[in-house]
This record gives structure tokens, C-alpha cells and sequence, in this order.
């Protein structure tokens, strides 16, 4: 029999070790550590010293450590270069569907009057703020050439509702055209459901329409934060869910809230009222600095501290629920925790890099203007045209998508190589915003440490981390979330 | 255990210069089907069911005597240990040694082919150990069995050594399998490494074989350690580019794990590698050690108790069943798992060498335990005791 080696036979002195990519971040007692596709490890000074050294050495621990989370590889080998371009390549697969996402904005007109909303006209005039059907053929056009196998069409407002004979048209228009393109749709309207009849639970349910509404919180706050005629929102609101779950099950209705400030001390409350109407999570959203948010200096009235306070208290109360035995995400977490736990590709538009605009939605706005997201035509409201990429008059999807306009916005607002992101260790797990770092700071790459966006993601990047490595019991809960 | 190897006592009619060849057993009533068919003999008067089944040959067990010699040609005699053998089962015989070897046992749900006993590893736990000897006969002797394996066997197994030494040649057997059996799923034992050359995984691929799986080890993340356990530099490398190139191109993988006392300290961590870097094998197996081979030899370095190393044998179940990759644990008893790992514990171990102590008959648990290895040097864990599943109260 022939004699066995012993472990040290296999250090390998020959294939000397090199290290791989990493972003690092000094914490209390050490570093905190990112490997090229997100994976983190903690590592004491000593030890990140001699990583970056490359004093290591098999059994001393540091390597093993090192070795298995890819921050260091060995010449002459290639599993190691191969596993990260392959998990990179998983996570960056939502490239491969392009703008999946077309809004259409078949009006401008509403009956609220939120002072933080984006864009709205209490108006009747139909002529001025709806979008014609002309308009909307064309924007359907551009909506098919997009190369998504898969896409979702929004309808926006303004209140949808208030031009539904549109919506009807269009569903029927794209249902038509999508065999021959081989495309599936999905159809979705965002509306406060305040005008909500049962004509139209009959067309959304007869066409597999989903609905997604507003809903701020108990009666007294949702009213504050939407006034409407008559002060009913919350009541309307309410009702128009519970049909809507009636009518089209329980997960055909989704609901958004906003933060305000009057929402900051009452976080519990919200939820209990997502419980009560049997919501499957809550998304917990800050103020964007768009329409009239900013007019109404809105936005103003707390900044990400505040509002990573309120997160923070909003995910113990929710872990508490799920704790309790009932399964309810908050989803924005969900979002960041499967980015973090897993690989799948995920394409949520205000979070990637290269960023959502154009690659991830088109919007078309009432007049057949076509806005490079939701937020740009709201910047448009406002006099700025940015993230204006054409006409539908005139526009191919190629031509907005290759406009140089949409390229620039997007090469210039790269996280993977942007001052300050590119060497972020949660770099991995975010992504660039450019309409939020236009609107608020002229740029669409934005000086980070100036950016609330960013505090507001590593604020809540590190509430995961410290909850996934310190609290057994939640981090099986965050785990679930995010889809492990 | 079932002697798969052995002797035979007596023979008649064979010319020690003939070929190796393989043998299907019959019973003496039906009648021969073809050349290869042979009758099984255990009773005086299976001699004239057989000759009067037109039967020119015969393997006996044990000592019957012939009544009428010059009736069959050609007899092989066997010792009363092969009395397991029946109808179906199949047979390699070496005239010029006398030697003769179980290849597949029709009732048997753990057949599998030794395709060589070379290899390029030498693991400190081999169970066979290798030889570096020419043993390309084997390939010839699968070749003449494939045909004779009932085409309702569920599944077949390949194993070494490394079967893709000779990666041409084995191939081949494959597409053999794909035609004749194409109903048994067939399961090959390999290091993985010849799958780090695309034109293998190609040839892999172009077999398209309906239920093909490769099981190939990783001991670890770390490449030393993984490359101490096989014993071969640069060994994890090409294993894990080779299960790379084998799901790039959809093909089925398994990742098997043996556990002993290099490997299972750390299976938490090997096992959250898998689930973070290969989440998209097939199934992942947790082994226990079978103690024969190499391992008795290196006892010293291999031996752990398995229940030293439970409670993180659960959690790196727990682990890759959060991460939804399918799991099991093979070859440990259940008094020795944590019971969040019962239900993904295997009744693994091959028939033929699979058995329990005395305490085991008052286990409730026995009837969907593994048992042990009765191979080798069985080592048993301090952790064995009966299971008694605590009656149901009426109220």
C-alpha cells in the first residue's frame, strides 16, 4: 500500500495564492466584507491584515475562511474565477428582459388632492389631461418591440379610473396583438379605488387585471395625508380593497403606503390596519422629492435618520407578526434579502445597476410624451424634461432605447464604477438612481455621502446584516422572505 | 454480508484457455433463451428438468451430484455460500482461475458494475482501494452482462475506481444502456475531474440518456482540504469545473459528502458553500463512513463519532433545505441523528453488506433505518440505543 500524504503536503507553496475582488468596510471590532457577488464575512484587523498581505496559509483558519468566500484564489486554478462569473452572471440575468414595465398614464386628472402627490390635476377637462386613443395605440406599438418575453402594462394616473373606457380599449388591443408577438401581458391598475364600480371588477376580472391602491394607515392619517371631497379616502379605500378581494381574490389587490411625517409615530397602527384588511405584506416607502412632494416641502419634513428609525421599528413590530405565526413580508426587505440569500435575478427597477430607466420601464404620458420612468415625467410636471426620451408621434422603442440621452443617464450612473459605490461593500445588494440623484442633486451619479438615497439603503443593508448574524429567530424569518 | 465473490469448487467441461464469460441464471424448468443462459441447480432432480429444458450448461450449488454427467456439458460448481443466487441473476466467470463474481442479482434495488479499479485519487477513506493494474477486461464483461439485465431493473450503478479513466470506452457502455435498458436509471460514482474537459461533458451530453445521473464527491471549499482527502493537487479545481460544465450543459449531478473527522467538523460550512455556490445540483448526499478499505488504515486521522458531529450534521441540513436543494443523509443509523434529520435519512447501504446489532430489535425505528456497514471493521457510534417511539396516550 502505497504511503499517505499528510495535510501539509497539500499547502501547495507552489500555487501561490492571489486575492480576488472584495469591498470592505471598517465596523467595530473589524471589517465587514463583500465578495464580488454579495457574500459577507466579518474579519478581525489582524486577519484583514493578513488577507491583504496574503500571509495565510492553509490550516491557519484565515485561509479556509477566505478561500471558501472567494477573496483569494491560487495560480493556476479557475473554479474559483468561474463560480463568481457564473453567480454574477445569475444575478445580472434581469439585463436579459428588457423593459418588462410600460406605464401608460391615462390621465392626469383626479379626484385627491394628496399635497405629496407626484402629479395630478383636479380638472374635468378631458380633452387637456387625457390620453387620446391614438396616443395610446402608438404607445402600445413601442410597448410590444420591447424584447421582454414577458411584459407588464401599468395603468397610471392621475386616477386610471377616471378614463377606464381607455384601459378597456387598450387591455383589449394588447390582448389581441400578443399572440402574434408571442409575448405574455399582465395588466395592472394603480388607482385609490375611490370610483371603483362593479363594472369594472367585472373587466378586471375577466381579463386577469390586478389592482394596486394607496393605503397610508388608519382613517384619521390616510384622510390627512389624501384629501379628497367629502374626506372620505380611507373609507373608499377600504371598501374598494375588500370588493376588490371579493371580486378577484385576496392576491389580485395590492396597497402601497407613504411616509409622511404624521406617519413617523405611528408605525404600528399602519399595520394593524394592512392586517386587518388581510393584505399579503406591507412596503414600507419614504416621500420621493418629485411633484408636489417638493412644492408642498413635503419631503423636507424628515430626513433618512428619521426615516431608518421608523423602518427599523416598522420591521421588529412586523418580525413580531410573522413571529406570532403569520406570514407578512415587508417588501422591500424581501427585495434586498433575496439579493443578499440568493442569486436569482432581480430587475426591481429602483434598485440595479445599470439602472431601471428605459431598460427597465417606458412611460407614456397622457399627451404621448415617453418618459424614461414614473419619477422623470414627474420631474417633467415640474418643468424638467431630463428624462424625456421622445414622442410616440415620432419614437421607435430602438429609438428611445438608443437614444443617446438614455445611454448617458445610464453609463454615467453605473454603481459598479461609480465614486463611492464602486468599492461600497454592499455595492452587490443596491443600485443607482438617477432620476432621485437628478432631482435632488443635479446628477445622475450623485455624491453619495450627500445622498439620502444612500443612507436610507445602508441603513436598512445593515439592519438585515445585523439581524441575519445576530437573531437566530428573526433571520429564519428574513430568510423565508427572501425566497431561501 | 453476501459473498459477491468466490470460487468455484468444481468444474467440468471448461478449457482453462477460454475466455472470460458471463453467465445468466436460469431456472432449470424454463428453457434457454440464449447461449449465455445457464441452469440454477440446487436439488438432485433440477439435473433432469434441466437437461430435459435443453440446457447444455449449469451452475450447482453446493454438492448434488450429476446423475447423468455426459447430459450437461458444461457445470460449474459452487459453495453453499452463493445459495442467494437465483433466476435472473447474472454471473462473470474466469475459466483459467476458477474465479467467479456476482455482476447484477435481478431482486437486488443495488446493483452497480465495478468499471475499474484505477483511479486518479486515493482517497484516506476509499472503501476500494485501487489498484493501477490493466483491468480493461471489466469494460468487455459489462458489455456481455448489459444485455442479460432484466429491462424492468429500476436502476443500475456504475462505479471504481474512476470510471472515466477511460472515458471513450465508458461512454460507450452508456449508449449501451441507453439502448437496452431504457427504463433503469442509471447512476455513475465518479471524481468528476475528466468532466473539467469540455469534449467529456460533450461526449456526456450526447449520449442523451434519459435517466442519467454522475455522483461526484466534494469534501470541502477549501481546495487543501478537499485535495488532502483525495489525496491528488489540484483535484478540487477540476471537480468543481467539472460539475460547472455538467449542469452548463443540463445534466443531472449529485454531490456526495463523506463524513469523518476531516470532513464533518466543517459541514456546515461546506454545506453553506453548496447551497451559495452550487445551489443548482441535483441532490446533495451526507455519507457516513463506511469502515473498510483505506479507512481502517487511517482510523487514526478518519474516526469520528457520529455523535460528535450531530448537531451540525442537522444544521447543515437545515441549511441546504432552506435553500431548497434537495438532501440526504446516507449510510447513519437514526439513533444517532438529530430527528430533524429523520426524515432525510436514506436506507442507503446495499443490500448486501447491510446489517444491525442485537439492540436494534427493539428499535421502533429499525423497519426505516439505515443499519450499518457490515463491511470491514464496523465502528459503532456511543450513540446507539433503541428507539422507542413513546406509546400514544387514548386521552
Amino acid at each position: 500500500m502505497a504511503r499517505f500524504l499528510t495535510a501539509d503536503a497539500f499547502e501547495m507553496p507552489e500555487m501561490e495564492p492571489a486575492l480576488l475582488p472584495f469591498r470592505f468596510e471598517r465596523q467595530q471590532g473589524g471589517y465587514l466584507i463583500s465578495n464580488m457577488v454579495g457574500d459577507f464575512v466579518t474579519l478581525t484587523h489582524d486577519e484583514f491584515s493578513r488577507l491583504t498581505d496574503l500571509q495565510l496559509s492553509a490550516g491557519d483558519d484565515l485561509y479556509e475562511k477566505a478561500y471558501a468566500a472567494h477573496l483569494i484564489t491560487r495560480k493556476g486554478q479557475h473554479a474559483q474565477h468561474q463560480l463568481l462569473a457564473l453567480r454574477l452572471r445569475s444575478r445580472m440575468a434581469f439585463l436579459r428582459q428588457v423593459t418588462p414595465l410600460h406605464l401608460f398614464v391615462v390621465t392626469l386628472r383626479c379626484e385627491h388632492s394628496c399635497p405629496y402627490c407626484q402629479v395630478s390635476r383636479q380638472s374635468t377637462d378631458r380633452s387637456r389631461y387625457d390620453m387620446s386613443e391614438d396616443t395610446a395605440q402608438r404607445a402600445l406599438k413601442i410597448a410590444f418591440e420591447s424584447p421582454s418575453s414577458r411584459i407588464k402594462i401599468e395603468f397610471q394616473g392621475g386616477e386610471p379610473l377616471l378614463n377606464f373606457a381607455l384601459i378597456e380599449k387598450i387591455v383589449l388591443a394588447a390582448k389581441r396583438a400578443a399572440p402574434a408577438t408571442g409575448k405574455k401581458i399582465d395588466f395592472v391598475i394603480a388607482s385609490n379605488l375611490a370610483l371603483l364600480t362593479k363594472d369594472h371588477l367585472t373587466f378586471c376580472k375577466s381579463h386577469n387585471v390586478l389592482l394596486s391602491t394607496s393605503l397610508d394607515g388608519p382613517a384619521d392619517l390616510h384622510n390627512k395625508n389624501r384629501p379628497r371631497p367629502g374626506g372620505n379616502s380611507h373609507e373608499l379605500a377600504v371598501k374598494g380593497i375588500k370588493r376588490a378581494q371579493e371580486a378577484l381574490g385576496a392576491d389580485r389587490v395590492g396597497a402601497l403606503m407613504t411616509t409622511t411625517e404624521s406617519s413617523l409615530g405611528r408605525i404600528s397602527e399602519i399595520i394593524d390596519e394592512y392586517l386587518r384588511l388581510g393584505l399579503d405584506g406591507i412596503f414600507l416607502r419614504p416621500l420621493s422629492p418629485y411633484g408636489f412632494a417638493v412644492k408642498t416641502k413635503q419631503f423636507h419634513r424628515y430626513d433618512a435618520k428619521r426615516w431608518l428609525d421608523f423602518y427599523a421599528r416598522g420591521l421588529r413590530y412586523i418580525l413580531d407578526i410573522n413571529k406570532a405565526g403569520r406570514h407578512f413580508p415587508e417588501f422591500y426587505s424581501a427585495l434586498i434579502l433575496r439579493r443578499m440569500l440568493t442569486d436569482r435575478p432581480t430587475g426591481y427597477v429602483d434598485l440595479r445597476s445599470p439602472a431601471g430607466i428605459g431598460l427597465g420601464a417606458l412611460v407614456y404620458n397622457y399627451d404621448g410624451r415617453v418618459f424614461a420612468s414614473d419619477e422623470g415625467r414627474m420631474l417633467a410636471e415640474m418643468g424638467d424634461n431630463t428624462f424625456e426620451l421622445g414622442h410616440v408621434d415620432t419614437a421607435s422603442y430602438r429609438s428611445l432605447i438608443l437614444s443617446d440621452k438614455l445611454v448617458d443617464l445610464v453609463a454615467s450612473s453605473l454603481t459598479q464604477c461609480a465614486p463611492e459605490c464602486s468599492d461600497c461593500v454592499f455595492e452587490p445588494h443596491c443600485g443607482s438612481d438617477p432620476v432621485y440623484h437628478h432631482a435632488t442633486q443635479r446628477d445622475p451619479l450623485g455624491i453619495k455621502p450627500l445622498s439620502e438615497f444612500c443612507a436610507r439603503q445602508k441603513g436598512i443593508l445593515g439592519l438585515l446584516l445585523d439581524i441575519l448574524e445576530h437573531s437566530p429567530e428573526d433571520a429564519a424569518i428574513l430568510r423565508r422572505w427572501g425566497g431561501m | 454480508m453476501l459473498p459477491l465473490n468466490g470460487m468455484a469448487t468444481a468444474t467440468r467441461g471448461f478449457d482453462s484457455q477460454e475466455p472470460r464469460q458471463v453467465f445468466r441464471l436460469r431456472s432449470p424448468k424454463d428453457s434457454p433463451e440464449q447461449l449465455t443462459d445457464v441452469a440454477l441447480i440446487r436439488l438432485p432432480d433440477d439435473f433432469d428438468e434441466a437437461v430435459s429444458a435443453g440446457f447444455g450448461q449449469a451452475i450447482v450449488i453446493g454438492d448434488s451430484t450429476d446423475p447423468a454427467p455426459q447430459a450437461l456439458p458444461r457445470v460449474i460448481q459452487l459453495p453453499n455460500k452463493f445459495n442467494y443466487l437465483s433466476n435472473g441473476d447474472i454471473l462473470g466467470f474466469h475459466p483459467g482461475s476458477k474465479r467467479l463474481r456476482t455482476l447484477y442479482r435481478r431482486a437486488s434495488a443495488h446493483n452497480s458494475f465495478l468499471v475499474t479499479e484505477r483511479c486518479n485519487h486515493y482517497c484516506l477513506m476509499c472503501s476500494q482501494p485501487p489498484r493501477d493494474v490493466d483491468d480493461s477486461w471489466i469494460l468487455q464483461e459489462i458489455r456481455d452482462a448489459l444485455p442479460l439485465v432484466d429491462k424492468q431493473t429500476r436502476s443500475l450503478g456504475f462505479t471504481g475506481g474512476e470510471p472515466l479513466l477511460d472515458w471513450r470506452e465508458f461512454i460507450g457502455v452508456l449508449c449501451h444502456c441507453r439502448d437496452l435498458l431504457p427504463q433503469t436509471a442509471i447512476h455513475v460514482l465518479s471524481n468528476g475531474r475528466a468532466f473539467a474537459s469540455t469534449e467529456v461533458v460533450a461526449a456526456w451530453e450526447g449520449v442523451r440518456h434519459p435517466n442519467l445521473t454522475v455522483g461526484i464527491p466534494i469534501y470541502s471549499a477549501v481546495d487543501t482540504v478537499h485535495d488532502y482527502v483525495v489525496q491528488a493537487k489540484g483535484a478540487l479545481d477540476e471537480t468543481v469545473l467539472g460539475i460547472l460544465k455538467l449542469k452548463d450543459k443540463g445534466q443531472r449531478v449529485e454531490v456526495r459528502v463523506v463524513l469523518h473527522a476531516i470532513t464533518a467538523p466543517r459541514v456546515v460550512a461546506t454545506c453553506r458553500w453548496l447551497a451559495r455556490n452550487l445551489p443548482f445540483v441535483d441532490h446533495v448526499a451526507l455519507m457516513g463512513l463506511e469502515n473498510t478499505g483505506f479507512a481502517i488504515a487511517n482510523d487514526e486521522v478518519l474516526w469520528i463519532d457520529p455523535m460528535d458531529y450531530r448537531v451540525q450534521l442537522a444544521e447543515a441540513v437545515d441549511l441546504l433545505v432552506g435553500s431548497k436543494v434537495r438532501v440526504s443523509v446516507y449510510n447513519l443509523p437514526r439513533c444517532v441523528l438529530a430527528r430533524s434529520v429523520w426524515p432525510y435519512a436514506a436506507q442507503s447501504i446495499s443490500d448486501w453488506k447491510n446489517g444491525f446489532v442485537a439492540d436494534c430489535d427493539r428499535c421502533d425505528e429499525k423497519p426505516r433505518c439505515s443499519g450499518f456497514f457490515t463491511t470491514g471493521r464496523p465502528r459503532y457510534s456511543r450513540g446507539i440505543q433503541p428507539i422507542m417511539n413513546t406509546p400514544q396516550r387514548s386521552n
